[in-house]
């Protein structure tokens, strides 16, 4: 096991170091410069080479990127250029709330998926399979961030009731803090689940027409030992690994519900610093997310010996 | 690929809701090439002592904050979602068919290092990679597509290079490279139109999240800019700050959203089902 997740970490590497100098190469592409946005807005007084050689952006583009990632390994991720705070604490301080707003919506897409995944396969082609697909279809088909406007504005104007403004934090109302997370991870956990859905009713209707399904049949098995036992433990792998890649898609999600719904997180944070092109920040969160990305591959990977006895690393 | 009528006659019988997915992208695209004709004002006229009236026969959908009719701006909305919806799966199916074929016919060194790169682009999410390109190359029909064709291309290329790898393996492959036929030939005459059917596959599905992603993009203020109308821009701004007054004004655009979406993963959905040889046959019930 040991040896697999080296082999895997040592294989990352190449990818994770392109990775890097997309996460540095980009925002340097933002048209317009960020130091002369800087003089103009906080009138700093100073002239433009000065500050651009405090910043270190006057060295050619080689330099900048060796000499970031000699940073990045050291734990630097320098400053945000507006805020003047290290980027790496904002990150401390707000990737538990997009990963406390990503779990949250995949357990409510793993809740609503592989039970209505299941029952549309086993009943496939009856009235069960095609609203259940009909549903699956229309929960990716919607935008989440128009639901998420209606159901902030439609029971104020009908009932007079909108979410509380504000960050409510978790040492100061345990309940006010989780319930401010469910609309949102509701919201971004149905569209999840409509992927999920369909990947579990594809990939088990596939396994349900093998021999040992029918043998399984033949023996006189009851439904919800041959569908769960046989069936469904041979189709969840790639259902595990739709998952996975998911936890990618989730973070995307976090930028509109976040901005949405106010909450700190990276999401909102990222989508502020691309805005105003803050550099480090947005070479940080990108880091980051690309990092947990990886992390969240490899755990999928090591899952499948869990899921499936017959895989050994 | 020829399509007789018989066979859609025979695709609408067995896939009745594929056939009604069909029907909404047809209407949709019929909407966005007429829409000059079928739209009774211009898309930014402002029509006077009109402003934020709740939908009537005369305005069906209702007016904006600005008197503009949101009908007229839903029917010319259609024109931008289909546009990037088409302009960026084709884009996109195009780079990832490049880069799927010849990363898996090729293999070796190029397939090693072209498979790292695209593990580094998939690294991203979909929608933070987007907005990052949205934010290099402004705001702007054409750089949408060109964001979310480039962005989208990575995944879609690496289902087209395990559908290559597995179609090269073929006797048929072997036997045309045994007649001396050259790689273009292969590619072109063996390869490629056993590949079609996952490309149209994932093209066709592609459509739905391109059209959502460019309502996504519009709704941030990163995909077409104002006074032109996009379905998502129409959800942003204006459409958000007035939706106390006037709820209509971001209920449309979002339903035209979603049945643009609807139509293509039903239509991509039932395409699936008949391309992918794996998911006919039998079902999966018990002997009786």
């Amino acid at each position: 096991m040991c040896g697999y997740v080296l082999h895997r970490l040592c294989v990352a590497i190449p990818s994770l170091l392109i990775a890097s100098f997309i996460v540095f190469a980009l925002p340097r592409l933002i048209p317009g410069d960020v130091v002369q946005l800087m003089l103009e807005e906080q009138a700093a007084g100073r002239n433009l080479d000065d500050l651009r050689a405090q910043l270190g952006l006057d060295r050619p583009l080689a330099i900048q990127y060796v000499e970031w990632l000699g940073r990045v390994a050291r734990g630097d991720l320098g400053e945000s250029l507006w805020t003047k705070r290290p980027v790496l604490g904002e990150l401390a301080r707000r990737l538990p709330v997009s990963l406390e707003l990503g779990l949250l919506a995949i357990c409510f897409s793993v809740a609503i998926a592989l039970p209505v995944g299941i029952l549309a396969a086993v009943r496939q082609d009856t009235a069960a399979d095609y609203v259940a697909r009909s549903a699956a279809i229309l929960g990716l088909s919607v935008p989440g961030y128009w639901v998420a406007t209606l159901v902030i504005v439609l029971p104020a104007i009908w009932w007079g009731w909108s979410p509380a403004p504000g960050f409510v934090d978790f040492r100061a109302n345990p309940w006010g803090h989780l319930a401010q997370f469910v609309l949102p991870a509701l919201i971004l956990g149905v569209a999840s689940a409509a992927a999920l859905m369909r990947m579990t009713r594809a990939m088990l209707l596939e396994v349900l027409r093998q021999d040992y399904v029918r043998t399984a049949w033949s023996k006189g098995l009851r439904e919800r030992a041959v569908v769960l036992r046989h069936g469904m433990a041979n189709a969840i792998i790639p259902v595990v690994t739709i998952l996975g890649l998911h936890v990618a898609q989730l973070f995307g999600g976090t930028v509109i519900f976040e901005t949405i719904f106010g909450l700190p997180g990276m999401g909102l944070f990222l989508f502020d610093a691309i805005s105003q092109r803050d550099y480090p920040v947005i070479q940080g969160a990108n880091l980051l997310i690309v990092a947990v990305v990886v992390a969240t591959n490899l755990l999928v990977d090591l899952l499948y010996a869990v899921v499936d006895p017959r895989i050994r690393y | 690929m020829r399509v007789s009528a018989a066979a859609v006659g025979r695709f609408c019988r067995r896939k009745p809701l594929g056939a009604a997915g069909g029907l909404i992208v047809v209407g949709l695209v019929l909407l966005a090439l007429f829409a000059d004709r079928i739209a009774p004002y211009d898309f930014d006229e402002t029509i006077a002592g009109a402003r934020m009236r709740p939908p009537s026969a005369r305005f069906w959908m209702g007016t904006d904050n600005l008197g503009r009719d949101v009908w007229t701006r839903v029917v010319f909305g259609a024109r931008v979602s289909m546009t990037v919806g088409f302009g960026a799966v084709l884009l996109g199916t195009a780079l990832a068919t490049v880069i799927g074929v010849t990363s898996g016919y090729v293999a070796g060194g190029y397939d090693t290092v072209v498979q790292r790169i695209v593990d580094a682009w998939q690294s991203f999410p979909f929608l933070i990679i987007v907005l990052s390109l949205m934010a290099v190359l402004g705001p702007g029909r054409l750089n949408v597509i060109l964001a979310l064709g480039v962005a989208g291309a990575a995944g879609a290329s690496r289902v087209i290079r395990s559908a290559t790898v597995a179609v090269i393996g073929n006797p048929y492959v072997e036997g045309a490279r045994a007649l001396g036929c050259g790689h273009l030939r292969i590619l072109a005459r063996h390869v490629l139109p056993n590949v079609a059917a996952p490309i149209i596959i994932l093209a066709t599905i592609g459509l739905g999240s391109a059209i959502l992603a460019e309502s996504a993009l519009s709704f941030l203020g990163f995909g077409v800019p104002p006074p032109y109308p996009s379905w998502g821009g129409m959800l942003s701004g204006s459409g958000r700050s007035y939706m106390y007054q006037a709820p209509w004004m971001a209920l449309w655009p979002g339903a035209a959203i979603s049945l643009a979406v609807y139509g293509f993963n039903m239509l991509g959905d039932a395409l699936r089902d008949v391309l992918d040889p794996r998911l006919r046959g039998t079902t999966g019930g018990p002997i009786r």
